[in-house]
């Protein structure tokens, strides 16, 4: 019975990278040393592991992007046996932070931690530039055309500056770069709505924050 | 009055200008003239309440060091009355038509930006990240307003006789916007706080050429509401603003403490 348990662990994917990470936490927590009485350095997992599992927290409204992938993570500590984790809003309003802090702390006790302090950190504000790159790509496979980099808003010459200029926002679905914009405002504050001239689908556009 | 108490008066007109208007801007939610604007106009008011949320969350801490005890964000938004509300006669004008809320939002958002712009410099590390967060997306709602009051004023025949009768119904009570009372020159003497009689000039050119471009009128008329400091920012409002709380204070009114 045993030995059957252990060689499946070991073979299947899953198993090996937990033990992996139980492993690394281990060696990890015992170099950073001053182990407080409640938190001996055995139960305390690494800042890798930690930052491995905010990893898998998907953005409720967005949920090809991980939490770490869209920037507002801004900082895990182990203060003793708390683990302070510092995230930074994307929109003052966002309705979704609630939920973001509750699946953080979810997360976390599925690695053991649950001595968790949420720091809500405003500076430097959120912005899309923290995006990381590979998910910018996730996003067009979304359906969603990733925000332009800040300051590439360009105005094209036009009636008058008054009247919107905005950088061409290609279509994610058939790359078409004619395309128009319907609303500031889309699906949430942080993506407005455009339209594609040639198929015709609607489609949200990451604003450049 | 100390530095404290004129913060605490200061932040409180922040965040009740930006709660009010919110909660305006909701009363449009399933009433939007198509779903787009509906979405627009409902964002627009949580960027604000956001905002709103974190300046009364500040005011109650400022509270706190002058009496010992601050009252929360929900206190302060749900537990007052409109005497002790200190937010601009502006924000608290009814929605009217569309063309009523855009107008209102671009007299506001044309003084709102440059307003957090100059915060966000503030002396006082909290005003300044505030500031400097609500900023980049008040930067998106003055683009918004500013598009509005020039598609409907360079529109049809009716959507501008619209745009232009809001712009001047409204008019009256954009004067408010660049006073400056005791507390808010003393903050701005100490760098904490903006001295909006500074902006106004900029303000009234920037609303100028868009109004140009939109083939509207500059609004006339040199009397203002609140102008002569006793308005909303003293607690002095419109009838309008007890019967906008009397929706907003309800539940909490009726069952105090009420959570879900």
């Amino acid at each position: 019975m045993v030995s059957t348990e252990v060689s499946t662990g070991v073979s299947t994917g899953v198993s090996t990278e937990v033990s992996t990470e139980v492993s690394t936490g281990m060696s990890a927590a015992v170099t950073n040393g001053a182990p407080s009485p409640a938190a001996s350095p055995f139960n305390r997992p690494s800042l890798d592991v930690v930052w491995a599992a905010l990893a898998t927290v998907p953005d409720p409204e967005v949920p090809v992007i991980s939490i770490v992938e869209l920037g507002i993570v801004r900082s895990v500590e182990w203060r003793g046996a708390k683990l302070v984790v510092a995230v930074t809003p994307t929109y003052s309003g966002c309705p979704a932070t609630e939920m973001i802090n509750t699946l953080i702390r979810e997360t976390l006790a599925l690695i053991g931690v649950t001595d968790v302090e949420l720091k809500n950190q405003l500076s430097p504000a959120w912005s899309t530039d923290w995006i990381a790159p590979e998910a910018r790509e996730r996003l067009k496979g979304f359906g969603i055309a990733p925000p332009h980099l800040l300051g590439s808003r360009i105005d094209v010459a036009g009636i008058s500056p008054l009247r919107r200029a905005h950088v061409v926002v290609p279509c994610p679905r058939c790359a078409s770069r004619n395309t128009e914009l319907l609303s500031q405002f889309g699906s949430t504050a942080c993506k407005a709505q455009y339209r594609c001239l040639d198929c015709r689908e609607p489609f949200d556009y990451f604003k450049p924050h | 009055m100390n530095r404290d108490a004129a913060l605490f008066e200061y932040v409180l007109r922040l965040g009740d200008t930006d709660v009010v208007l919110a909660q305006r801007l909701g009363e449009w939610i399933g009433h939007g003239p198509v779903l787009e604007e509906d979405i627009a106009l409902a964002n627009v008011g949580l960027d604000l309440l956001g905002q709103g949320r974190m300046w009364l969350t500040y005011a109650g801490e400022v509270e706190a060091r002058l009496a010992g005890r601050g009252r929360s964000e929900d206190e302060l938004a749900f537990l007052r009355d409109g005497g002790a509300y200190r937010n601009l006669l502006l924000a608290e004008m009814p929605n009217g038509d569309f063309a009523m809320t855009m107008a209102r939002q671009f007299y506001f958002d044309q003084f709102h930006l440059p307003l957090l712009r100059a915060l966000s410099e503030s002396t006082d590390p909290r005003v300044a990240e505030i500031a400097a967060k609500a900023v980049k997306e008040v930067s998106y709602h003055a683009e918004r307003s500013m598009d509005w009051v020039i598609r409907l004023g360079d529109g049809t025949e009716e959507s501008r006789a619209r745009m232009q009768r809001a712009l001047d119904q409204l008019w009256m009570y954009t004067g408010e916007m660049f006073t400056a009372d005791g507390a808010e020159i003393a903050l701005a003497d100490s760098g904490i706080g903006v001295d909006t009689r500074t902006l106004r000039e900029r303000w009234l050119a920037s609303v100028a050429a868009v109004l140009d471009e939109a083939t509207l009128a500059l609004p006339q008329g040199e009397w203002m509401q609140g102008g002569n400091g006793r308005g909303g920012k003293q607690g002095v409002h419109t009838e309008h603003l007890g019967h906008l709380l009397t929706e907003m204070q309800h539940l909490q009114r009726a069952y105090p403490g009420a959570q879900w």
